[in-house]
């Protein structure tokens, strides 16, 4: 990227420059490129606005919040902690970091390989016909709401709903999947492994699409077999595109669907599933805590944020491929 | 190559059919039964004689749907928001896509930067609530179609883009001949990029179709209510009535019946909410691959 700018600049200027100094040029070349800034515009005031104003409001996690007086004028906090003690000395603090952490980990666990595997497995077909009909149709839960899709849980798990008379089909008793707190986990990430695998596999397909056919001939001629290529070559191939993405799910960790767990909960299940940012939900818009609210909000982001840094480094340390 | 396969290869070859055919199975059959249990007899539906194949076929749903205003206002509010939401996505993120790809844009670092700060760190629900509040789109339809209307994940993907399908001598040549900045974007680049308008029009108006939360958060008017919002209410009202029907009493044979019919609009309703997105997909299914592949490019 650096040689092509070196090249580019001077190209275009050359006959007008040769003689001005290097700020002349510069300011040449804003002038020329100017409707260049007005196509940046609308971004740069959506991203100030909707961004960087929030942003300068994450004050008020330190701060009594008075909307009337705004994010700056608002007095601060005493002591300037007082809403981040507030919350960790409180009852929920321990059971809401514990369902935050452990749904998170549950889902990355079981939604992070199932997309390479797919991918993996749909790369191993010859027929052309059956490899795209199982693309196309695995992508398809992705296109549906999440409200749909917490709609058909409800209504497949229900106690006369179609699981149930499933099971019945072999003279089981009926499960009250809806009602068990245990089972709020599974629910909420089975459920996300059927909507979201067949689209998470388009990234490694394209990644698979570029592994050299000759290593794969190469090895048949030495005797491996099919599944020992799928290891010792297709693997090692995709393993950037794997890091990349597990350096992503793991900086996401703290941000456990809100919607769907929204979606989801229920009286019922309230002790299992109230996660972070639900909590932040309720407590600033419902019960107007803007301040604490906005807090919790701020743990969970600095968490987040602490943990891509640190999977990154260590990706970097460890292999070649990271982020930054 | 043709190498004659081992038995271990066919073994490997049969299991990963198989197993590729379950998981195909498994995708399908809660779409194939919300579809057939829509147009079935909900008495069959609801004792579980209706498995597979509809039975019995029933419009009762649909029915209710259309003449529920709603619903119909709902839909007519989405369609609103995905239209408008989707033209503002496209424009804005398109235009930054393309200044960012231009390496003579002096201040792209700075831009570039700045948009990337958003995308690992945020203010948080609440000083982002207070500042849609303060900027006077709090219960305004226009939140609909502004929030979201541009994320520094597809500003990279189209400068990505642009940077790597659109070659640079033909960009130069244009400009040597003197063609303004707007010019070349309009006749030489535009027309070479009807592949990423679609990808980003394609992710915009899935989110907007299928968005939730902004309205839930920013839109207390019912008459602003786009279909999602009335589709979980509708999902949640028959469930209040399960409840009530449970502790039996006079309302009881009332309630029996609306709740017979209540669970044919739930499938009827799922079924009319995703019609559009499912319908559209393979028209685009091409550019969605492509616009994911995009993505996976280091930016």
């Amino acid at each position: 990227m650096k040689i092509v700018q070196q090249q580019r600049a001077p190209a275009g200027a050359e006959l007008t420059t040769t003689l001005t100094p290097r700020k002349n040029y510069k300011w040449l070349m804003v002038k020329r490129n100017k409707a260049l800034y007005l196509f940046i515009l609308p971004a740069f005031l959506y991203f100030f606005i909707f961004a960087y104003i929030p942003m300068y409001g994450v004050q008020i996690a330190f701060k009594d919040f008075i909307a009337t007086k705004g994010f700056g004028g608002s007095p601060w906090a005493d002591p300037i902690l007082k809403h981040f003690i507030t919350f960790f000395s409180s009852v929920r603090f321990g059971e809401i970091l514990w369902n935050t952490v452990r749904i998170s980990l549950y889902y990355l666990l079981v939604s992070f390989p199932a997309p390479i595997i797919l991918a993996l497995m749909i790369n191993e077909v010859r027929s052309t016909r059956f490899k795209r009909l199982v693309q196309n149709i695995t992508y398809i839960p992705y296109f549906i709401s999440t409200v749909v899709l917490v709609g058909m849980i409800d209504l497949f798990f229900s106690n006369s709903g179609l699981m149930n008379q499933l099971i019945g089909l072999f003279g089981l008793e009926p499960v009250l999947f809806l009602q068990k707190e245990s089972l709020f986990d599974h629910m909420y990430v089975w459920s996300g492994v059927w909507q979201a695998t067949g689209y998470g596999s388009v990234i490694y397909f394209a990644a698979l699409a570029g592994v050299s056919p000759e290593l794969h001939e190469a090895a048949t001629i030495d005797g491996a077999t099919r599944l020992q290529r799928v290891i010792h070559i297709n693997i090692p191939a995709i393993m950037p595109t794997i890091i990349i993405m597990l350096i992503i799910s793991v900086g996401g960790i703290m941000n456990v669907s809100f919607e769907k767990v929204l979606l989801m909960q229920k009286d019922i299940n309230i002790a299992s599933s109230e996660v972070i940012s639900t909590y932040v939900y309720k407590l600033g818009l419902q019960k107007a805590q803007y301040s604490l609210s906005s807090a919790v909000g701020l743990f969970n982001n600095l968490i987040n944020l602490a943990l891509l840094i640190m999977v990154n480094r260590i990706a970097r340390k460890v292999g070649e491929t990271s982020l930054w | 190559m043709q190498v004659r396969e081992t038995k271990s290869d066919q073994l490997f070859n049969l299991m990963n059919r198989i197993i590729l055919l379950v998981i195909l199975l498994l995708t399908l059959y809660p779409l194939w039964f919300i579809v057939s249990a829509s147009i079935s007899n909900p008495d069959l539906v609801n004792s579980g004689k209706m498995l597979l194949w509809p039975k019995d076929i029933s419009f009762i749903g649909y029915k209710s749907i259309f003449k529920d205003n709603s619903i119909l206002r709902g839909y007519f509010n989405t369609i609103l928001y995905t239209t408008g939401g989707t033209a503002i996505n496209v424009v804005v993120t398109v235009l930054a896509g393309y200044a960012l790809s231009r390496k003579d844009f002096i201040g792209n670092k700075f831009f570039t930067i700045m948009f990337l700060i958003t995308m690992f760190f945020s203010g948080g629900l609440i000083p982002t609530f207070m500042t849609v509040k303060s900027v006077g789109l709090y219960n305004s339809p226009w939140v609909m179609v502004i929030l979201g209307a541009t994320s520094m994940t597809n500003i990279i993907i189209t400068r990505t883009f642009f940077q790597t399908t659109i070659p640079l001598e033909v960009q130069e040549a244009a400009q040597m001949d003197g063609c303004s900045n707007l010019r070349l974007f309009l006749q030489v680049v535009l027309p070479l990029s009807t592949a990423i308008v679609a990808v980003m029009a394609l992710f915009s108006a899935v989110a907007h179709w299928n968005g939730y939360f902004t309205a839930l958060i920013y839109i207390r008017d019912e008459q602003w209510q786009p279909l999602q919002i009335v589709l979980r209410e509708t999902l949640l009202k028959s469930q209040f009535n399960a409840n009530l029907l449970q502790q039996g009493g006079d309302t009881a044979g009332l309630l029996k019946e609306e709740l017979r019919t209540a669970e044919q609009i739930k499938y009827a309703l799922i079924v009319v909410a995703s019609l559009p997105v499912m319908a559209m997909y393979p028209f685009v299914q091409k550019y969605f691959v492509k616009g994911v592949t995009l993505g996976s490019v280091k930016g």
